[in-house]
């Protein structure tokens, strides 16, 4: 297997933060159909086994370069920065605070057993992760700021946190 | 789809040779087999022209077995020996199962799995699941005059990692070559012919004996993305005979049951359940072994109240698949009802009501997924052309570590795309530590207790060295079947450990092999010949399909490493000559250890093309 490839070449695509989300898609389908081990299912186990080891590695850089968050973190590694590594915490005190008040307003709606306020409360959130996204692409594509893009997937993954906060009392709410 | 041809060259297969493969569902309540026969999927009858074979297995203390119709009509006589709905046991243990008091079994708490007591001796569900597929692959064989090339066996979408091995080994038990474990849902989504045109989300809705699935599917371009998948893997048509049980126990004021007694009530309760999707009541009547009597009116009002919860705890996983991926009810263009206990009204009208609109029952919900079951087989065994779709799904629950304090890490979360592989680093804790125990566990939950256990193993040898000083990395690995192998290395040292995730919920390997052998003492045939026979055509094929391969893309080779191949292909083809099953089993490995750099560039030329042709649609 080709492991020098990256994830961007794998699918023929343009290493920036901006993403052709068709374009992936097609590649993606085109090449697990071209490797996926249902199509060797019939075949030699060594045909098998190289399978297994491509399709796995198609859907990793698929995930990858999907999720808003690891493709920011996938193209800061190309650069050789490790944005996720744990000794890096700075983070501006407007999101820090903005974040809090996020938090309460989770406690406000589960206390409030409120699924209306977990609804605005969502698209909120949303409208502010859509707003960084545009953000970390204009860093990393045009500005090649990669410090400030740093930060800026670093609040995306704080984020996906509270999104996925939200999800949690939806849950509880429901049960 | 022109360029799936091009990659997918049939090597193996003659034109006229058709592969016979089938798909099986291995039910809580009925178990089918299907194949396809003149490109069209059909359920292949027993001789007295039933489709559905009853997931009951009666065993005689002459070690004599009875499957299917003959062992269900003795179940009320023989409770404690017939076993009814022995999937709900598959790859649990004891503590996993809520309702034991009222079942009629002598358990025996195994280690890992449940075990119970019969007749015929103590019989772990695996084996019970085994006579099952036997008999299915016996009426396969017969139908079809020969032998199976393999099966796609189907599983709940949401069946853990052990629930997954379990099956897959009563399969090998049962001398079936599984071509893929494939997910109830999925399956069923193939069998609806989703692909032919239609694109878009769809939901499954898969509510059978004893299992709850729901799927959310994407399908565009000959492709089935499983988006989520939810479920309950102890719900089903089986919980709402128990709630009719219980109304009868009521209505009787019964002294305590025995075995037989408590049995003829379920069966009462499930005719009850079956009559009320045609009445608006049913009239329910018994007389037990001591003289008690019973007999009273139920009305569907009273069974839909009395099993509203049950209905509902239906529709929490559905929301929670949605969520997972990202969407609501109304974006669901249409809605596909499994299993026999979707005929139930009030599941037909909740599922309405949540996905406000009329669920697609076209299909006889206890065929559709044996039918896809079938149809995937087919395509795996290699009998069709370039027009195959492909099916890519997800594992149904994340994959994970115990760490300190008894936490779970999640290493692979729920809902990725399978095939998949995580590695995580973790170090060690006290100074000069020289062994790391990893425990790997299944589930959401945060505590590693609140989860299932899936293996332990031991990484030792790590040479000492201060605390946190040591890079651990454990890797793990889920196939095409969602079954997961993990590894553990320790990065200065090289220092490694592995396990197939099997030891303490599935069967060891010395188990399976004792239970072959037990297998085939009550069976006709003779062991070595059977095991013969079988390595013979495995050797054969990959003859056969290296051959193909050499004249398909020799050029990828230089003349050394294809004179090694074919020297490889000589031994092999010596072997075959005697009668050494096991001298041919190694023959095949060497044969496909010495490909393995082959295999791999000719992947490689299936990429570089399956890219070219990407960018020529790309760019025109």
């Amino acid at each position: 297997m080709d492991l020098t490839r990256n994830h961007f070449e794998l699918f023929g695509l343009p290493a920036a933060y901006a993403l052709d989300r068709d374009r992936l898609d097609t590649a993606y389908r085109e090449l697990q159909a071209a490797v996926h081990p249902d199509r060797f299912a019939a075949k030699p186990e060594s045909e098998q086994r190289v399978a297994m080891q491509w399709a796995t590695q198609v859907n990793e850089a698929y995930q990858t370069l999907r999720h808003p968050v690891n493709r920011g973190v996938y193209l800061l590694s190309l650069q050789g920065i490790d944005a996720l590594h744990a000794g890096n915490t700075r983070m501006a005190p407007a999101f820090l605070m903005q974040q809090m008040e996020w938090r309460e307003a989770i406690d406000e709606a589960r206390a409030g057993k409120s699924v209306a306020a977990l609804d605005a409360l969502t698209d909120d959130l949303r409208a502010t992760h859509r707003r960084i996204e545009a953000q970390l692409g204009d860093l990393i594509d045009r500005a090649h700021d990669f410090e400030a893009a740093t930060e800026a997937v670093r609040q995306l993954r704080f984020m996906d946190k509270l999104i996925a906060e939200v999800g949690d009392v939806y849950e509880e709410l429901e049960s | 789809m022109a360029l799936l041809q091009i990659s997918e060259p049939g090597l193996s297969t003659a034109p006229h040779q058709h592969r016979l493969a089938v798909g099986i569902d291995l039910g809580t309540t009925n178990s089918l087999v299907a194949t396809v026969r003149s490109g069209l999927a059909v359920v292949l009858d027993d001789e007295a022209g039933r489709s559905l074979l009853p997931s009951v297995v009666r065993y005689h203390p002459d070690g004599k077995v009875d499957v299917g119709y003959t062992a269900q009509s003795a179940q009320n006589a023989d409770p404690h020996n017939t076993v009814v709905s022995v999937k709900r046991f598959m790859g649990r243990g004891i503590a996993d199962i809520d309702d034991i008091a009222s079942l009629p079994y002598r358990f025996v708490d195994a280690p890992g799995m449940v075990q119970l007591k019969t007749a015929a001796g103590v019989k772990s569900p695996v084996e019970v699941s085994a006579e099952i597929l036997r008999v299915l692959r016996q009426r396969a064989e017969a139908a079809m005059g020969g032998e199976l090339v393999g099966a796609v066996i189907t599983v709940p979408a949401y069946f853990d990692d052990a629930q997954r091995q379990a099956t897959k080994d009563a399969a090998q038990l049962a001398g079936l070559n599984v071509l893929r474990l494939l997910n109830e849902p999925t399956a069923a989504a193939i069998a609806y012919g989703l692909d032919n045109g239609s694109e878009g989300v769809y939901a499954v809705y898969d509510l059978g004996g004893g299992t709850f699935d729901i799927s959310i599917l994407k399908l565009s371009k000959g492709v089935f993305e499983v988006l989520a998948t939810n479920g309950d893997s102890a719900l089903g048509g089986d919980d709402f005979d128990q709630r009719i049980f219980c109304w009868m126990l009521e209505q009787g004021r019964f002294a305590p049951l025995s075995a037989g007694d408590a049995r003829l009530l379920l069966t009462k309760a499930r005719d009850a359940k079956e009559a009320l999707t045609e009445h608006t009541e049913v009239r329910v009547t018994a007389v037990l072994s001591t003289g008690e009597m019973m007999d009273a009116t139920l009305t569907q009002a009273e069974f839909n109240k009395m099993t509203a919860s049950l209905v509902s705890k239906t529709l929490a996983p559905t929301r929670k698949a949605l969520r997972d991926a990202g969407l609501s009810a109304d974006e669901v263009k249409g809605v596909v009802m499994v299993g026999g206990s979707t005929r139930m009204p009030c599941i037909r009208q909740a599922v309405a009501d949540f996905f406000k609109q009329t669920p697609l029952t076209n299909l006889d919900p206890d065929k559709v997924v044996a039918l896809g079951a079938a149809t995937q087989a087919d395509v795996l065994a290699g009998n069709r052309g370039g027009e195959d779709w492909l099916l890519l799904d997800v594992i149904p629950l994340s994959l994970g570590l115990e760490t300190m304090g008894g936490l779970t890490e999640k290493v692979i979360p729920r809902n990725t795309t399978i095939p998949t592989a995580r590695a995580q680093d973790f170090t060690t804790f006290k100074d000069g530590q020289t062994a790391m125990s990893v425990h790997v566990l299944q589930g959401e939950r945060e505590l590693a207790a609140d989860c299932r256990s899936l293996a332990r193993f031991e990484l030792r040898g790590i040479p000492p060295m201060v605390a946190g000083a040591a890079r651990i990395r454990v890797t793990f690995q889920v196939d095409a079947d969602g079954l997961l192998s993990v590894s553990a290395r320790e990065q200065s040292s090289g220092v490694e450990a592995s396990v197939q995730v099997k030891p303490s919920y599935g069967l060891g390997d010395e188990e399976i092999t004792r239970m072959l052998k037990d297998a085939f003492t009550h069976a006709k045939g003779d062991m070595y010949a059977r095991a013969l026979n079988e390595q013979i055509v495995d050797a054969q094929g990959l003859i056969a399909a290296t051959r193909a391969a050499l004249a398909e893309d020799g050029a990828l080779l230089n003349a050394e490493e294809t004179a090694a191949i074919e020297a490889s292909i000589a031994d092999l083809e010596k072997l075959l000559a005697g009668t050494d099953h096991q001298a041919i089993k190694r023959g095949v490995e060497a044969l496909n250890a010495a490909t393995t750099e082959f295999a791999q560039r000719r992947m490689d030329q299936n990429v570089r093309r399956a890219m070219a042709g990407q960018k020529l649609e790309t760019f025109g």
